[in-house]
């Protein structure tokens, strides 16, 4: 027990912690922007994630040895996932907007288990990885200690998305109009703004941000069917802690949900996954409408 | 649906399918005996969320883990003591009603998806539980080879309790639907605001409909240990309450039938299509899309605003100005 909670062990299971909240975060500022936008809570996002994370293992493989295929997979399943959400958009959720929430439930898990099966089609079931390029292999050493390279660029990478995002919502025209249109899509509408458009583009940011996690985390673990499922249910949880709409709030849920997990690995091995949401019940309980503003 | 007493129209077509449940066992091969019996179960579970979603309106995202608690307790029940095997199967439901009553009363004070999400992480919290106690429920593993009556070790045994369990059930959550009690937990539903207003403690209401709900959860789950006489922690993973959920709003959930219909076409299509291929969630999406799409009141919806097109119609038209 003495060991096991060193200072060593301790900041190394930090770091993994912190790794996972960015993807964590990358994934569900998506879901949030979609749910605060849109009003549609998504439950194939996690199988869009699962697509970016594959599609990078598709162009990573096919370019080989080249090192620029990371990056390349980095720019293009992203935008693969994005217009997988374009044509989901188009083709059916934008008809069945006026439905009720229970029912875009039923709809965004029927097109999750259709993108599922399209996965099995098209990669099949085995475990498939990704090598990160060889600048983000190895460790550097940060304040004396060995930190993996590409944690590391983890560690970066979430925050510019954060920041990006943010600056998007707040700043550029669209991100405004969106943010006008989750408090009132009827209003916006009589302004003369196509608000169809504007929520094909929020649902398309969303999905982007799946992918993007999905090609983020390819390196990390192993790809394979099914690793939808512990993230949508995860990110779920972590949009509604943090406050449904709001980018800092996912911040801070990812936060709960990575680095709790990883201090439970160091304290309750067995029952590690206990720890996020047992957090979750108490922010809940105490909070209900989550620790930060909802755009609700 | 049923209007008083069972309405007229319905006694030929309810007397029918009867006779042929009745019958089926006779001539039909084994393993669709089986797969009629696991029908019951899931209809069980299905009807007994509906009472909380379709006629509470509330959002209980994790029907799941009641089932789940009802089949564990069975299970511990007649593995691993020497108490008489009705205790096993009276506890069950009573453990589940009860679990459902202390988590209902935690969730209770949010509401929609927030109700829906608490529940999701109060009942993960169970399940975690659950799939690591290695020691008491065999962990991941489960628990296989309960042992069960010797009523329940022939199909047709098995088949027929499964079936009596089920209409004892649905007479009982008939009645209570047209209950006062039912009438003003959809009250409740439709305007909850109004309800506190002329003195309705709409929470109250609610978190007994959750009691209730989660008490015939644990029925379907101690059928499910008499059926399978096996538990596994999937009984209680949140991909089943979405697989359930989905099955009260494909049957229709504002017809008392509904779920059933909706149980009774995923697990057949789960069991038909997977013959043909592995791809049978993509068959089942793209039929869930379409039915979405054509019949947006479920499939017992539709047929019912053909016959009698009121209360499908109400109750649409209430559940839009609450979303």
């Amino acid at each position: 027990m003495q060991s096991a909670l060193s200072i060593d062990a301790l900041s190394s299971q930090l770091l993994i912690g912190l790794s996972r909240t960015m993807i964590l975060f990358i994934v569900s500022a998506g879901l949030s922007f979609v749910l605060g936008v849109l009003r549609v809570p998504n439950v194939a996002h996690g199988s869009l994630y699962m697509i970016g994370a594959f599609s990078a293992y598709t162009i990573v493989t096919a370019l080989g040895s080249n090192p620029a295929g990371f990056w390349l997979a980095l720019l293009v399943a992203p935008i693969v996932v994005a217009v997988v959400g374009l044509i989901i958009e188009r083709g059916l959720l934008s008809h069945l907007y006026q439905r009720e929430h229970l029912m875009l439930i039923l709809v965004t898990f029927a097109i999750g288990l259709i993108l599922n099966d399209l996965v099995k089609l098209a990669w099949g079931a085995d475990y498939r990885s990704v090598m990160p390029p060889a600048i983000l292999g190895g460790s550097l050493t940060l304040f004396g200690f060995a930190v993996p390279r590409y944690s590391f660029f983890l560690l970066v990478s979430g925050p510019i998305v954060a920041v990006g995002l943010w600056l998007f919502a707040t700043k550029t025209k669209i991100g405004k109009i969106s943010r006008a249109a989750a408090v009132d899509r009827d209003m916006v509408g009589v302004l003369g703004i196509n608000v169809s458009w504007v929520f094909a583009a929020s649902f398309v940011i969303g999905c982007y941000l799946a992918g993007l996690g999905g090609a983020l985390v390819a390196p990390t673990l192993s790809i394979t069917l099914g690793m939808d499922q512990t993230v949508i249910i995860e990110t779920f949880l972590i949009v509604i802690i943090g406050g449904l709409g709001n980018i800092w709030g996912a911040m801070i849920g990812s936060l709960i949900f990575g680095v709790g997990q990883s201090m439970g690995l160091l304290i309750l091995p067995q029952y590690a996954v206990v720890f996020p949401y047992a957090a979750v019940v108490i922010v809940l309980l105490l909070r209900p409408t989550g620790l930060l503003k909802s755009v609700w | 649906m049923f209007k008083g007493i069972i309405g007229s129209r319905w006694r030929v077509p309810i007397a029918l399918i009867a006779v042929v449940l009745i019958l089926a066992p006779l001539i039909a091969p084994l393993f669709w005996v089986y797969i009629l019996a696991l029908i019951f179960v899931t209809s069980l579970l299905a009807m007994s969320l509906n009472l909380v979603l379709g006629y509470g309106g509330v959002y209980q995202l994790h029907h799941a883990v009641f089932y789940g608690i009802g089949a564990y307790t069975a299970a511990l029940i007649l593995a691993k003591t020497s108490l008489p095997v009705w205790v096993g199967f009276v506890a069950g439901p009573l453990v589940a009603g009860a679990s459902g009553l202390v988590i209902g009363w935690f969730c209770i004070r949010l509401t929609k998806l927030y109700f829906g999400m608490l529940q999701i992480s109060l009942g993960s919290l169970i399940w975690i539980i659950v799939s690591r106690a290695y020691s008491i429920t065999g962990g991941d593993n489960g628990m296989h080879d309960i042992p069960v009556p010797a009523l329940l070790r022939s199909s047709n045994g098995v088949y027929y309790f499964t079936l009596a369990v089920l209409i004892i059930c649905l007479v009982a959550m008939y009645l209570i639907v047209k209950s006062p009690f039912g009438s003003t937990l959809q009250a409740t539903r439709d305007n909850p605001q109004r309800c506190e207003a002329v003195g309705i403690n709409v929470k109250r209401h609610q978190l007994i409909a959750i009691g209730i709900a989660a008490l015939f959860a644990g029925v379907a789950g101690v059928l499910f240990v008499g059926l399978e006489r096996s538990v596994f922690p999937g009984l209680l993973f949140w991909a089943l309450s979405l697989e359930v959920f989905v099955m009260c709003l494909l049957g229709g959930w504002f017809t008392f039938a509904g779920p059933i219909v909706g149980a009774a076409v995923v697990v057949a299509l789960r069991t038909s299509v997977s013959i043909y291929t592995d791809y049978w969630t993509l068959v089942l999406g793209v039929i869930l899309i379409l039915l979405i799409f054509f019949l947006p009141e479920g499939v017992m919806g539709f047929f019912l605003e053909r016959l009698e097109p009121q209360p499908v119609e109400e109750g649409r038209q209430l559940a839009n100005v609450e979303g």
